[in-house]
């Protein structure tokens, strides 16, 4: 069984603050990682290939830098990974993402089973892995917390759905956005880090792709535009709430009210 | 739509180093001759309004406009699981209803199921012009490919201009497939929805782990979908009498083709997990009694939260550790979290300081838990909770 794995390079920490004066993002100096949801995902793929054989690649996008990400991959287990690099796809929001990814999987080669992560740390969105599925037309179970087997063709999953946990087959090929904390990834082997070489990583840009059409990317290709950002309010205030128990209680109901918690 | 252009010419290694700087996604790159920006560039343009002037150029490309006159009415879509309608339905009803306003459009609801009719018609008291059922075998289990053909074809038939979707695990993985298919925008986790008079949608929600706001738009893409997380928008209250109507929808079997077969469906087992609570009732020291614990329970069940402790609670027996908040416990960030009898040592701040709105009642009025709570009451939580809970309960009856 052949896997592709879907992973991003994020921010070493969420904490981006926006300099009040000048409007400019502050970048707190901490490096890039995995986005930790990957992992499960990379975990997953790898534990599949371990009962059922086959291979695990990974795929991602971004800045040539981005590398680092499958080189990671690679010393868990996958066998390669690639890179869809281009500045051409600057500015793409999940739309335009999650298409380009799409040409990236198609172009990558055949595979019976993409995984994607629960959501990145950075956007947040934990919409991309459905989009993909969509762009390439195969059917996709999200919140996904066990593959119980693999069997006839078919993935038999345990996915969590609100306030039920469905069991159900797909027919493969087909796409996993898997939850966190549903293994415990392995650490990447420092002893493949020293013999992994350039042929680990591939780089493919907008001309590799079968879709040529340049308004499908980056940013020509997104749906949605950001018209501006801005420091959130910062819930600065403080008050105590003062009289008699009677008035005290009342003071916490009417907040409770105003918050819309009962 | 457009593209950033460098001015090669205008560059020179001051303004360049300028711009490296600048630019918060280190996209700028420069190699002594050559400024280049790499593909981690986000469009944010920082470069061009914080940049040396004219260095940086946005490059308009003209695009061709829809028309969005074709485009009519907010749709809300109706998240159920078979038995029971999401409550964030209701809260997207009451916010589709004044989006709808400033735009004078219908406001609709798209229900997909099997012999879910009876349940729509609860939505008519809450003042949907239309409701559009899609009732077949197919869509009685959620499965991907039927929900996600229904919805389009109901997009494509109806040509409503905006989607709200709950983003409960459901919403949040169907909205997606449909908005890609309709190759529409979609902003998961709106908390501020507006309407513009042109029925763009303007959705505001937290990016970069919630320390900046983005206000995000879809100019020239219909329908606009956005997702909403549950508890966000206020629930209105129904009205007696039913008003609109429902409208049933046929789709041609075939096109609710599946490969995915439901096995079993069960009902989740109701894991105590403090820190996807939205509402936590917390306890210390001070209300570590019987009867405290027991209240702390009661008002926690009235609010649909969960009780959690500090660390002497655990060490004591009394609770198990996953109830534990703080370092060496879980880090919480409720909507509410109200402190019993806690004094708020600095390692139990560390695990709860980030929540919505802290709450904390206790008798040491120099408690350092009235430094971290947004709202401070010393007082005794035995006279205060019991009147509290009287409150709660008479609202909820």
């Amino acid at each position: 069984m052949n896997i592709l794995v879907c992973v991003k390079q994020v921010p070493g920490s969420s904490n981006v603050e926006v300099d009040p004066v000048t409007g400019v993002l502050k970048r707190d100096g901490v490096a890039s990682k995995m986005n930790p949801y990957d992992l499960y995902g990379i975990e997953l793929a790898l534990s599949l290939v371990e009962t059922y054989g086959g291979k695990v690649e990974t795929i991602t996008m971004g800045p040539p830098q981005a590398k680092s990400v499958i080189v990671e991959s690679v010393c868990m287990g996958a066998v390669r990974g690639t890179v869809l690099s281009d500045r051409k796809f600057a500015g793409a929001d999940v739309l335009a993402t999650a298409y380009t990814l799409s040409q990236g999987v198609r172009k990558a080669g055949d595979f019976d089973l993409v995984i994607c992560g629960k959501q990145t740390t950075d956007g947040d969105t934990a919409q991309v892995g459905a989009e993909v599925a969509e762009y390439l037309g195969i059917p996709h179970a999200a919140g996904v917390t066990a593959v119980d087997e693999v069997k006839d063709g078919k993935v038999f999953v345990t996915t969590n759905l609100d306030n039920k946990v469905v069991k159900e087959s797909i027919k493969l090929p087909c796409l996993l956005c898997v939850d966190g904390d549903i293994n415990s990834p392995r650490l990447p082997s420092y002893k493949v880090k020293k013999t992994v070489t350039d042929d680990a990583v591939r780089f493919l840009s907008f001309a590799d792709f079968a879709d040529q059409d340049e308004k499908h990317y980056g940013l020509a290709g997104s749906a949605t535009q950001v018209e501006r950002i801005f420091p959130p309010e910062k819930n600065t205030e403080k008050r105590s709430i003062t009289g008699s128990s009677a008035e005290q209680a009342e003071g916490i109901f009417e907040l409770l009210c105003e918050r819309k918690l009962v | 739509m457009g593209q950033l252009k460098v001015n090669q010419n205008l560059v020179n290694a001051e303004n360049a180093k300028t711009l490296v700087e600048i630019c918060p996604f280190g996209a700028i790159s420069y190699d002594g001759k050559k400024l280049d920006v790499s593909s981690a560039c986000k469009m944010c343009k920082m470069c061009i309004k914080k940049g040396p002037a004219g260095v940086m150029e946005f490059v308009e490309e003209e695009t061709k406009s829809i028309d969005k006159s074709l485009w009519r009415g907010i749709c809300v879509y109706v998240d159920h699981d078979g038995e029971s309608i999401h409550r964030v339905t209701y809260e997207l009803i009451g916010k589709a209803k004044e989006l709808a306003a400033v735009t004078h459009h219908p406001v609709y609801a798209l229900m997909l199921g099997k012999g879910v009719e009876a349940a729509a018609h609860k939505l008519l008291h809450y003042g949907v012009d239309k409701i559009f059922v899609y009732d077949d075998d197919a869509l009685e289990n959620f499965r991907i490919e039927p929900y996600t053909a229904a919805f389009c074809d109901f997009i494509e038939k109806i040509k409503p201009s905006s989607i709200l979707v709950g983003a409960t695990n459901l919403g949040r993985q169907l909205a997606p497939r449909v908005a890609a298919r309709c190759r529409a925008g979609l902003t998961a986790d709106c908390t501020v929805l507006e309407m513009k008079e042109n029925t763009d949608l303007v959705q505001i929600r937290p990016a970069f782990g919630g320390n900046i706001m983005a206000q995000i738009v879809s100019p020239n893409s219909r329908p606009q979908f956005c997702t909403v997380r549950y508890k966000v928008f206020a629930e209105p209250k129904p009205n007696e009498n039913e008003s609109g109507e429902i409208v049933r929808m046929q789709i041609a079997p075939d096109a609710l083709a599946s490969v995915i077969e439901v096995l079993s469906k069960t009902e989740k087992p109701k894991d105590v997990d403090i820190s996807e609570a939205d509402i936590i009732v917390a306890v210390g020291r001070g209300a570590k009694s019987e009867a405290n614990r027991a209240m702390a329970k009661e008002l926690a069940d009235a609010l649909g939260g969960v009780v959690a402790c500090t660390r002497p609670l655990v060490e004591e027996n009394i609770f198990d550790a996953k109830h534990q908040i703080g370092l060496s416990g879980r880090t919480v960030k409720p909507k509410l979290i109200l402190c019993l009898g806690i004094s708020g040592a600095v390692q139990f701040a560390a695990g709860m300081k980030s929540s919505d709105c802290i709450v904390a009642i206790n008798t040491d009025k120099n408690a350092p838990i009235f430094d971290v709570a947004h709202y401070g009451i010393i007082g005794d939580l035995n006279e205060i909770v019991p009147l509290l809970l009287e409150k709660i309960k008479a609202k909820e009856a």
